[in-house]
């Protein structure tokens, strides 16, 4: 699939599953929230630097959370890590430690029972960071082309206006990407109530397209049982006038390409195209809400191998992540004015007819490839490297999923 | 790709949409030009809501960010207000609140 007119000036890290990364952080990942402080510290002292501080909180064992961090510790943006165990936690660190170490990546853990409590700790795991950095500073850089990108979308902090500027400005620049090869993800499904035809008529395949109606209809089912409305009567006075125009907000940002396959998190898709993450949990609701905030669907979007976040927002969300770089685009042209420091692209522009959807989407795919050759968003910049990561229960995607 | 041309009123979202976004207040007698014909408003028409980007059948699909959001009650002529009034949806009826606060369809 790689074709030299696709090679962009960019040099990824090369890792030892053939993936690249933008970046070549260090993770330093606490297994239990006991261990939190600890790992904080460490990647305190290394203020400035690429080390990145990731975790689980929970002290019980969870199939989906030992998933997302054996992905998030191997993504192609991570360079190495450093493990934080309290010692009684059930989360399987000797595993995770094999897992990574079996990719090249250097890898250890701090046992903080076993290290002689805080500072031993604090200590041990600052030497080992401090080694590991000189030493992924040794990985080889290789040119990275588009098809071998992944980019993500979410949306955060809503309002009237995301749906008619920044959202359909980012399906473009998804068009464009799916055009050059990249994979590109987006999700939501709780938000696509009333598309369900029209998306599956947009599958590859007709069983893709059944998936991807399930998966809209058990998000629908979910979010009934956790009391959460679809239409309320406030979207009508904003000029919305039917479920299915409400739901295009969110799901414009997939853009026009046909949809390519229907992932869960963890699963990386492993050739171009669009894909449907969904992130709605399987089975009777356990744990909550399907995803707290909106940090945890990045996480899940970089878990499947997102180099990249394309993050919109109406009233102005702040966040970045840990691992991989968020674009923030902006879609309210007077928040933009407000907090411009913090927003990567001004699609507000689009409303006071300044810029076309089409010229805001060109400006978006450039802004992926700037990212993609080092330049940092505005969220790393300051310094955002927000993470969550909670409880969630999924069962495996069907055949039918990735055609 | 700016096809409303010389509005100062109206977002094209998407090449397939029959619907325009108004994006500053629309008042009786504004005149605006969609698609290179010029057209007069005859209602206020507040920010964020559609107008036809063309006639529109009874029954005809109507298309934002190409996507459609539902089909005509009747028929609509271009520059006209959409919404509850005239367009409905093909999944399921829009509940929404009255002036007095009653749930109406």
């Amino acid at each position: 699939m790689s074709s030299s007119n696709n090679a962009l000036p960019v040099q990824g890290f090369l890792r030892s599953d053939g993936r690249k990364g933008i970046r070549n952080c260090i993770v330093v990942a606490y297994l239990v929230e006991c261990a939190h402080h600890v790992a904080r510290e460490i990647v305190d002292s290394f203020r400035g630097q690429p080390v990145h501080l990731i975790g689980f909180g929970g002290c019980y064992p969870n199939a989906y959370a030992d998933r997302m961090m054996n992905r998030l510790c191997t993504h192609p943006n991570v360079g190495g890590a450093l493990l934080l165990s309290l010692g009684c936690e059930s989360f399987n660190r000797h595993r995770l430690e094999e897992n990574i170490a079996k990719t090249g990546r250097p890898a250890s853990t701090v046992v903080i029972q076993q290290t002689g409590g805080t500072r031993k700790s604090i200590d041990a795991g600052k030497a080992w960071v401090e080694q590991a950095l000189k030493q992924v500073a040794e990985v080889p850089r290789v040119p990275l082309d588009l098809d071998e990108l992944v980019v993500g979308t979410v949306c955060g902090g809503s309002d009237a206006t995301s749906g008619i500027s920044a959202n359909p400005a980012v399906g473009r620049a998804f068009d464009m990407l799916v055009k050059q090869g990249a994979a590109t993800i987006f999700e939501e499904t709780g938000e696509m109530i009333g598309l369900e035809d029209v998306m599956s008529a947009r599958a590859v395949t007709p069983e893709l397209g059944h998936e991807l109606k399930q998966s809209i209809e058990k998000a629908a089912y979910y979010y009934k049982q956790m009391g959460h409305a679809s239409f309320a009567p406030g979207n009508a006075e904003g000029g919305l006038t039917t479920i299915e125009e409400k739901s295009i907000g969110a799901y414009c940002k997939s853009g026009d390409a046909p949809i390519s396959g229907l992932i869960k998190p963890g699963d990386v898709p492993r050739k171009g195209g669009l894909y449907l993450l969904d992130v709605v949990p399987d089975g009777e609701p356990r744990f909550g809400f399907p995803n707290i905030n909106d940090n945890a669907e990045i996480a899940e979007l970089i878990a499947c191998g997102s180099h990249v976040i394309l993050f919109t927002t109406g009233r102005g969300s702040v966040v970045g992540s840990a691992i991989s770089p968020v674009i923030k685009i902006c879609a309210n042209p007077e928040t933009y004015e407000r907090m411009s420091e913090d927003m990567d692209i001004n699609a507000g522009k689009i409303l006071r007819l300044e810029a076309s959807v089409d010229e805001v989407g060109e400006e978006i795919y450039r802004k992926v490839l700037e990212v993609a050759w080092g330049t940092q968003s505005c969220s790393e910049s300051l310094g955002h490297q927000e993470f969550v990561l909670t409880y969630k229960s999924f069962e495996p995607i069907g055949p039918a999923c990735l055609p | 790709m700016q096809t409303e041309g010389k509005s100062r009123k109206l977002l094209r979202i998407h090449r397939d949409d029959n619907v325009l976004i108004v994006v500053a207040p629309v008042r009786p007698g504004d005149r605006d030009e969609i698609d290179g014909h010029e057209i007069v408003f005859t209602q206020n028409v507040a920010i964020g809501h559609k107008v036809a980007a063309r006639n529109i059948k009874a029954g005809e699909k109507v298309y934002k960010c190409g996507v459609p959001i539902g089909s005509a009650k009747e028929m609509i002529p271009a520059g006209a207000h959409m919404h509850l009034h005239n367009l409905k949806s093909d999944y399921i009826a829009t509940y929404t609140l009255d002036k007095d606060h009653v749930f109406v369809k």
